[in-house]
């Protein structure tokens, strides 16, 4: 079969990522330190030339190597969110690597393969492009935990992620054997067409897959990880993360369930469901007691994760569309959020815990009434975006007679509401504390930005909700 | 007869405005501090005078929605629609008569300024959007939208228990709100449409109903409040600063059985039948027992704040007779409410302020260095009470009359809760204002400045002008209230006449 280049113009972005990783390592090597700042600023435009080209490349639904990288107007959407997500994470981490004496170009070219892992994941339409991506992401992930690798937390934190992530993987990598084993192939076509009754074997598979898959997106059982690694990696990292592996790691759930296995849905409801119904109810219980803000956030994003699957446990168009509609909205929240803990710094250190956010109000009451804003948000009270994230993927529960889930879900949003409001109620009601040192300009702008698009969004949600609408229906 | 400007819209908005030139405001020095206070004043007066538009433009003589706006939103069918009918524009008219008075009563706040007047026109401006809503996930979030600012004004100026009650006040708001959003959403699902109008000629399936109305009971009972779930209303009435209270008791209340007439009676008849003991119920226990709660009480706010949830007693009975001088009863009752108790709380302020406690053990004898404020507070004692010639008899006893053609005993019980309410209502007043003036702090306690007065003149006229001449409310609401009961009770006939066949 001769080889045609124009094949491979679906994953131009991800070539063009990789293609720029390896050249960014020489100039590394090369140039040793003194490049650190041309690697960094090459690293966010490579990233934004990527999104122009997922979001340019012609056609509705575009494949290469034979089927098993996929183009269409879902992946485009996740790619979008991943890509901005990832691009804002390392804008705000220059300032701080820079305050911590960390500056390395490692680091950038860490992230730029990350990110190229989570656009090959997004696209997969098999297991094993799956796994590829899986892979590439998680083992610059676990390097990236282990950045700061002088201090313990931030070692202990890479090496937890690794074992745990290793165990993960090698369950997915059963699970998806098992499925190879009782379907015969691979692919997500093919397997929809063979899974057509509930076997036992498939459907051993498909736990195991699930499971692996739910490690990666940390929703209860399998999200131990989670708190250790949030609290113990350097805050750029935690906030690369939060951004963007998050939304990834959904996307290709939501692709596995929906594309892969339309035949078995009750199987794989019942455990999305599970996943869902445990995730938001730790989420809200397990954040009450934390006082490391880091580590809240943690709990916080177990909890999101658990918000996104009652979207995906509905299984319908309007499900889909309320998980893709969730992780945009929770995006913006996360990196705001992250750009104040980011801004938590006093005397040349930076500080984790929620009590040195006492009386914020008072000494900077524009980064507090932003970091309310969000925290409102996050807490799920309209007229912020975080009410219109809760509001589709609730609506799809309903819609699918998933009524015990619904009510569970919102209660949990109330008791997470107290956590949400006792950062607000530390901002504005405690006495303050001296100022935080001033904020770099990168993290103004990510905070500026999220904060508005979290007010304003209400105005203005056509957008977002179309392309969320559109993308959704290219999976059915 | 809608003038060719969104007047309704720019009501609903325009407080925004204000809170953004307040917003751009830079400094904490004296003249900040004015500017804030100015520009809110202004904005809410501009904002009153806005809504009598409203007022003038309205045609008493039909039912139907007026003053219509209709924009695409969220897309499918979700849309940004508002408008007013009888039974929102008494409501949206004290809300916006009230918040001048409010911000007013607020000039004597020293900290935050420009923070609590933006957090009370951003309120302003969700409430009104609440009243005018007519698209139900819209409704949705004004209503809760509410919460935000009314959290950060407790929280931040309120008195010493006050993050424990705005904590309380927003989880139990929430909690009970949350379940009607997912009712909001099966009604979406079932109807397909959110809009106010389509359905409330919808007619859902009885079964379905019961479960609907018990969601949306979980929100408005708790906002209302009704007993039992009325907990957190002493709490946060005690420990938000005054205009705070006065928002809370006068507005906040009503959104809650806004509510109630809005969705509950008309979308669910069946149900509204199914659940009116259950409701006579609570309304009763409500009256009574709060009544006597209040009589214990040793803190002026807090003996108000039950009386307040006594009062809502009244106005879910009226409404749940399903009858037009219930309904009626209990409209009239909540505007009447909104004025009085609002005065009332504005009343404890005046003296808090000089004071700065709300014991009620603490005063006695004011009359002697303050006759106005004895006068003022007197009138409000009495309208809270329900004395003929003031607001407050005339929904008390619209709601008894229809209450007493329904169920004697419910009318009975209800009026003894009146009695009670003289009694707590009285004691209070001749604990505080008569006897002799023995306490050294109370010596040079000053009366009413021009300010206060200002504050209270409106008011005053308001609550006797409609203690004497109901009209220009009842009138207002009589053809939506009239069409609304019509609608409720055909909905319930044919159920009423099978059962007579099963017979």
């Amino acid at each position: 079969m001769p080889f045609d280049v124009q094949s491979l113009t679906p994953a131009l972005p991800e070539i063009i990522l990789l293609a720029g990783a390896l050249a960014l390592v020489l100039v590394g090597a090369v140039f040793g330190e003194r490049a650190t700042g041309f690697v960094d600023a090459a690293v966010i435009a490579l990233l934004a030339v990527a999104a122009v080209l997922v979001i340019w490349l012609p056609g509705e639904r575009l494949t290469a190597f034979g089927d098993s990288f996929v183009l269409d107007y879902f992946s485009r959407f996740f790619k979008v969110l991943v890509l901005i997500g990832a691009a804002a994470a390392l804008f705000m981490s220059v300032d701080f690597w820079s305050k911590e004496r960390l500056r390395r170009f490692e680091y950038g070219v860490l992230a730029l393969l990350a990110t190229a892992g989570m656009l090959v994941l997004v696209s997969a339409s098999d297991l094993i492009t799956l796994y590829l991506g899986l892979e590439l992401m998680s083992l610059s992930l676990y390097v990236m935990a282990a950045f700061d690798r002088d201090n313990l937390r931030s070692s202990e934190a890479g090496l937890k992620y690794f074992v745990l992530g290793a165990l993960s993987s090698g369950m997915l990598l059963y699970g998806a054997s098992l499925i190879y084993g009782f379907t015969g192939t691979v692919s997500f076509a093919g397997i929809a067409a063979a899974a057509k009754g509930a076997q036992t074997g498939l459907i051993f598979g498909l736990a195991f897959l699930f499971a692996g898959l739910a490690f990666k997106v940390s929703a209860v059982p399998f999200h131990m990880w989670t708190p250790d690694v949030y609290e113990g990696a350097p805050t750029p990292v935690t906030t690369f993360f939060a951004a963007a592996p998050k939304a990834a790691g959904i996307a290709i759930f939501v692709r596995v369930a929906i594309d892969a296995f339309p035949g078995i849905v009750p199987q794989w409801q019942q455990i999305v469901i599970f996943l869902s119904i445990t995730s938001m109810a730790l989420g809200a219980f397990a954040a009450i007691g934390q006082t490391n803000i880091k580590r809240l956030m943690a709990y916080s994003s177990i909890g999101h994760v658990g918000y996104g699957l009652v979207g995906l446990s509905a299984g319908t168009v309007a499900g889909v569309q309320g998980v893709l509609v969730y992780m945009a909205i929770y995006l913006a929240m996360t990196l705001g959020t992250f750009a104040c803990i980011l801004a938590m710094r006093r005397d040349g250190k930076a500080v984790e815990e929620i009590s040195e956010l006492s009386g914020l109000a008072t000494t900077q009451p524009l980064v507090a009434f932003l970091f309310a804003a969000l925290l409102f948000s996050l807490a799920g009270i309209p007229p912020l975006a975080g009410f219109f994230a809760k509001f589709y993927v609730f609506l799809a529960a309903i819609e699918a007679g998933l009524y015990a889930l619904a009510v569970i879900g919102v209660l949990a949003s109330v008791v997470g509401a107290y956590y949400y409001l006792r950062i607000v109620k530390i901002m504005y009601m405690d006495e303050p504390r001296p100022a935080f040192e001033g904020m770099a300009v990168p993290v103004r702008i990510v905070l500026g930005l999220a904060g508005i698009f979290v007010i304003f969004f209400f105005a203005y949600p056509a957008p977002i909700v179309a392309a969320a609408e559109a993308a959704a229906k290219s999976l059915f | 007869m809608s003038p060719d400007w969104p007047v309704l819209s720019v009501t609903i908005f325009l407080p925004l405005a204000g809170a953004l030139l307040i917003f751009l405001q830079r400094g904490d020095d004296e003249a900040t501090k004015r500017n804030a206070r100015y520009i809110a004043l202004w904005t809410t007066l501009v904002t009153f005078f806005i809504s009598l538009f409203l007022v003038a433009g309205f045609d008493r003589s039909i039912a139907d929605f007026q003053f219509v706006e209709s924009y695409p939103w969220l897309g499918g069918t979700f849309r940004y629609q508002v408008g007013i009918d009888g039974i929102s524009l008494p409501l949206l008219i004290l809300t916006t008569f009230l918040m001048p008075i409010s911000i007013l009563a607020s000039f004597g706040v020293e900290k935050r300024v420009r923070e609590y007047m933006i957090a009370f026109l951003i309120l302003e401006v969700l409430m009104v959007g609440t009243f005018a809503a007519l698209d139900l996930v819209l409704f949705y979030v004004f209503f809760e939208g509410g919460l935000i600012p009314m959290f950060l004004i407790i929280g931040i100026w309120g008195g010493a228990r006050r993050v424990y009650a705005t904590f309380k006040f927003f989880l139990y708001t929430l909690a009970g709100s949350v379940l009607m959003l997912l009712a909001i959403m099966a009604m979406y699902w079932q109807a397909g449409t959110t809009d106010i109008p389509t359905l409330l000629k919808h007619g859902f399936p009885a079964g379905l109903q019961n479960w609907l109305f018990l969601a949306f009971l979980a929100s408005f009972a708790v906002k209302l409040p009704m007993w039992p779930v009325h907990t957190w209303l002493p709490d946060a009435h005690v420990e938000a600063p005054t205009a705070g209270s006065v928002i809370l008791a006068a507005i906040l209340l009503k959104l809650g059985g806004y509510g109630f007439l809005r969705f509950s009676l008309p979308m669910f008849p069946d149900a509204s039948e199914f659940f009116a003991p259950l409701m006579f119920t609570l309304s009763v226990v409500a009256i009574i027992y709060t009544s006597l709660v209040a009589l214990m009480q040793e803190d002026i706010k807090k003996l108000i704040a039950y009386s307040s949830v006594a009062h809502m007693g009244f106005v879910t009975m009226g409404m749940f007779t399903l009858t037009e001088e219930g309904v009626q009863g209990a409209l009239f009752q909540m505007v009447s409410h909104g004025l009085v108790s609002g005065a009332l709380f504005l009343c404890v302020g005046v003296i808090y302020d000089r004071m700065h406690t709300r014991e009620i053990a603490a005063y006695g004898g004011l009359v002697n260095r303050m006759p106005i404020y004895a006068a003022v507070f007197m009138i409000f004692t009495l309208a809270n009470v329900g004395l003929p010639g003031t607001s407050g008899f005339v929904g008390e006893f619209l709601t008894l009359l229809a209450a007493f053609k329904v169920n004697t005993w419910v009318a009975f019980f209800a009026t003894t809760g009146v009695i009670l309410s003289a009694c707590y209502a009285l004691w209070l007043y001749r604990k505080v204002i008569f006897g002799q003036l023995e306490k050294p702090a109370l010596k040079d306690i000053l009366d009413l400045n021009p300010r206060e007065v200002a504050v209270f003149v409106p008011l005053i006229l308001l609550t006797i002008l409609f203690g004497v001449w109901p009209g220009p409310v009842l009138d207002t609401s009589a053809a939506a209230v009239a069409a609304l009961v019509r609608d409720v009770q055909s909905a319930l006939a044919p159920a009423a006449s099978s059962l007579v066949q099963l017979r």
